[in-house]
């Protein structure tokens, strides 16, 4: 994706505040340890990409951060809110971070712009025109306004995940989460779903990005962490990451997807 | 044609037009080759399966066609034939429809009152519009205006025909017809300009059915309105200290305390005071589809929400409300549904307190909606498990609660694959309805049929009151069923 690989833009700072930060947080599924001792801080604005073989735990992790997935021990705090059993910490939490599904996960019932004002709508209490006016300037962010009236079944695959993002966007989210964006897609829709992530990383948007693509993490990410059998194994600056890997298991990823 | 195999160079000097098919491949020639006469097997297929169609028709047909409608007994049905088409010659006797049909529709309703029945099946379809065609007002129209019509005819029919007929004196209130097809035009100009004053209608049908059919003083349904008033209002004032669930609970204990113990006391002296009734019609002069269509109308609509919560509850991870769905589920798909209603007939009047009147009809009712709810509870337990997970992150990872994204992203997916299942299920619940007779009610079936039979001058009829009753059903059923296919195609969203 050499292509999509813009030099950081002046907008994309890294502030001390402190966004995301776990601490040493455990997860089994059933008896099989998922995450081991994860340790994590994530200030405000960083752009953070996550990669690693299937079944590292990578998407497990990023779950947990807005509870789709519950960590068994350790501490997860999002924007000074502890993640515990109290469903009201939950929604606090879930109502500013967005999510990104590798499936976009559009509610095929409802037209595109029902999609995208039905969380306005329902969970903020916005007046049903002004939740419209918020989703069709997203909608025109992510370059898709003319959709609005047409049903998910209808749109590409790119198409989708730019509405699934703008959906997230409308919730006016602080942080955003990725979960493996591009996956589903055909490599021609690869391109327009990066862009609007690389433009929402210009704007200063925190994010968390699960993805095998290299050169969006080589454009916008400050951070590279990569993470097999539950734990993160490394993590670096891009530049640093890829052109100089320390630990062998991390040269071996690189050799195995960059190789190609 | 060119050859183009000897010259690797070619060139074409001229386009070639549209041809027709050859004469065996168009046409009806060719419907009849591909779906009648496709292979030897296919054909004698065809040709058995037609001579089968003719061996049943040469029989059915003569004998429709031999169609009495006019007589006074069998015997007299028999005479005619053999009058007018020769010795040993059988022909259909119409002429019991047209002596017994109100019994068929009523049952023993006292005639004088048939316009409420009537009044009550007019208005529940204004009651079910707004839900038959949420997003069509054009057809909501129509489907109203044309039951503003048939049931303004009905009432003049039955108040100025059929009454005075079966009671053989003109009825007293002959002004009747007018007010209520006044009153009919003028739900249908509020349904049309206030469609949102219309869903107050909506709400109140229910009560109202239920004080046209049984009669008897008007403050008891409105003491049982009452009940729900007071609910809504328990849950306004708990909800926001105790929290959603506890405050519901409330709500609900208060209501059924209303029901159960003190809304008597309170209905009571309002009559006394108020004097406003209907005359009272009891439970057993109700009979034929009048029964059935109570029975099956008020036990789909009871179903469909005892289902959707016993499909969540089943599904939940709460192990009481799992334990209680499931149990509740297994064991009522477990006891035929005769078994269900012996008990509504028989076995709960020993649970019950001594000398509390529960009504069969409503006794029967409850099992009915219990006994459907159960199994649409598997239906719509399907249509959840049709849904991809990632529709449920979805939802949570918005913040939308539990029940929010129940009811405006998971139900309205689920229950829309579930169509056709719960469509079966409300067919299937709506002919069971005839199986009351075996609890002593008057079905359409086997109740009205053996109650014209037992007349003398019909002794003996067979097949006609099947016939007419079978017909009745279809036509019922078939209309459910097209209209469940229209649904789907309407909500067909995904591939547009």
């Amino acid at each position: 994706m050499t292509d999509t690989a813009l030099a950081p833009a002046s907008g994309m700072n890294v502030s001390d505040e402190v966004a995301i930060q776990i601490t040493a947080m455990n997860k089994w599924y059933g008896s099989f340890h998922v995450l081991r001792d994860i340790d994590m801080t994530v200030n405000r604005g960083e752009r953070i990409v996550i990669c690693g073989p299937s079944g590292s735990g990578k998407s497990t992790l990023i779950r947990c951060i807005n509870r789709l997935e519950e960590h068994q021990t350790g501490r997860i705090v999002v924007d000074g809110t502890e993640l515990t059993s109290d469903l009201k910490n939950i929604d606090k939490v879930r109502s500013e971070v967005g999510m990104v599904f590798q499936h976009f996960n559009l509610f095929p019932h409802l037209t595109i712009l029902e999609n995208l004002t039905l969380a306005p709508i329902w969970v903020r209490k916005t007046p049903k025109r002004e939740a419209e006016e918020v989703a069709m300037h997203y909608l025109r962010k992510v370059k898709i306004p003319e959709q609005a009236q047409k049903y998910p079944g209808q749109l590409s695959g790119g198409q989708q995940q730019r509405v699934a993002i703008a959906r997230s966007l409308c919730m006016k989210p602080r942080i955003m989460l990725f979960d493996e964006p591009t996956s589903a897609l055909d490599p021609e829709m690869i391109k327009e779903v990066l862009d609007t992530m690389i433009e929402l990383a210009q704007e200063g948007m925190t994010m968390i990005c699960v993805t095998h693509e290299m050169g969006f993490a080589q454009a916008v990410a400050n951070r590279v962490i990569f993470m097999d059998q539950g734990q993160i194994v490394e993590q670096n600056e891009p530049r640093a990451f890829f052109n100089n890997p320390q630990s062998d298991r991390t040269k071996l990823f690189l050799s195995q997807i960059l190789g190609h | 044609m060119a050859d183009t195999s000897r010259d690797a160079a070619y060139v074409r000097q001229g386009m070639i037009g549209q041809r027709t098919p050859p004469v065996a491949d168009r046409g009806a020639i060719r419907w009849l080759r591909e779906n009648l006469f496709s292979s030897p097997l296919n054909a004698i297929l065809t040709i058995l399966g037609a001579l089968a169609v003719w061996y049943m028709l040469s029989g059915l047909v003569p004998w429709l066609l031999r169609s009495v409608w006019d007589a006074d007994s069998l015997a007299e049905c028999r005479a005619i034939v053999q009058q007018r088409y020769g010795e040993g010659v059988t022909g259909a006797c119409w002429a019991m429809v047209r002596a017994r049909w109100h019994q068929y529709i009523f049952g023993f309703y006292p005639p004088a009152l048939y316009w409420r029945p009537v009044l009550a099946f007019a208005l529940m379809f204004f009651a079910i519009a707004p839900l038959l065609f949420a997003d069509n007002r054009r057809a909501r129209l129509i489907l109203l205006s044309a039951v503003t019509v048939l049931g303004g005819g009905a009432l003049f029919g039955v108040v100025y025909g059929v009454a005075p007929r079966l009671l053989g004196a003109p009825v007293e209130s002959g002004w009747l017809p007018w007010a209520l097809s006044a009153a009919l035009i003028g739900l249908l100009g509020l349904a049309a300009f206030r469609p949102r004053a219309f869903l107050g209608f909506v709400a109140l049908y229910p009560v109202i059915a239920y004080w046209l059919l049984w009669g008897g003083s008007v403050w008891g349904p409105v003491c049982v309105l009452l009940g729900f008033v007071l609910l809504a209002l328990v849950y306004r004032l708990l909800s926001p200290h105790l929290g959603a669930a506890a405050g519901a609970g409330a709500a609900v204990v208060a209501a059924v305390v209303w029901w159960l113990a003190l809304q008597g006391y309170v209905s009571g002296p309002l009559q006394a005071a108020l004097p406003a009734a209907l005359e009272s019609v009891n439970s057993d002069r109700f009979g034929g589809f009048l029964l059935s269509i109570t029975i099956g109308v008020t036990a789909i609509a009871g179903s469909l929400p005892l289902s959707i919560l016993l499909a969540l509850g089943r599904q939940s991870d709460m192990l009481i409300v799992k334990t209680l769905s499931v149990g509740f589920i297994e064991f009522i798909r477990g006891v035929p549904l005769i078994t269900l209603l012996f008990t509504a007939s028989l076995l709960l009047q020993y649970f019950l307190p001594p000398r509390t009147n529960f009504d069969i009809i409503l006794r029967v009712i409850i099992l009915v909606t219990l006994f459907a709810a159960a199994y649409l509870a598997e239906v719509i337990r399907g249509g959840l498990a049709a849904l991809p997970r990632g529709q449920y992150e979805a939802a949570d990872s918005l913040g939308l609660d539990y029940w929010r994204a129940q009811r405006l992203i998971i139900m309205p997916q689920a229950l829309k694959i579930s169509i056709p299942g719960i469509v079966s299920t409300f067919i299937g619940l709506f002919k069971d309805t005839t199986l009351v007779s075996l609890v002593g009610l008057l079905d359409p079936l086997r109740g009205v049929t053996s109650v014209v039979r037992a007349d003398i001058a019909w002794k003996g009829i067979y097949w006609e009151p099947y016939i007419l009753v079978g017909t009745l059903f279809f036509v019922i059923c078939f209309g459910m069923s097209r209209y469940s296919m229209a649904l789907e195609r309407r909500l067909q969203t995904d591939h547009r």
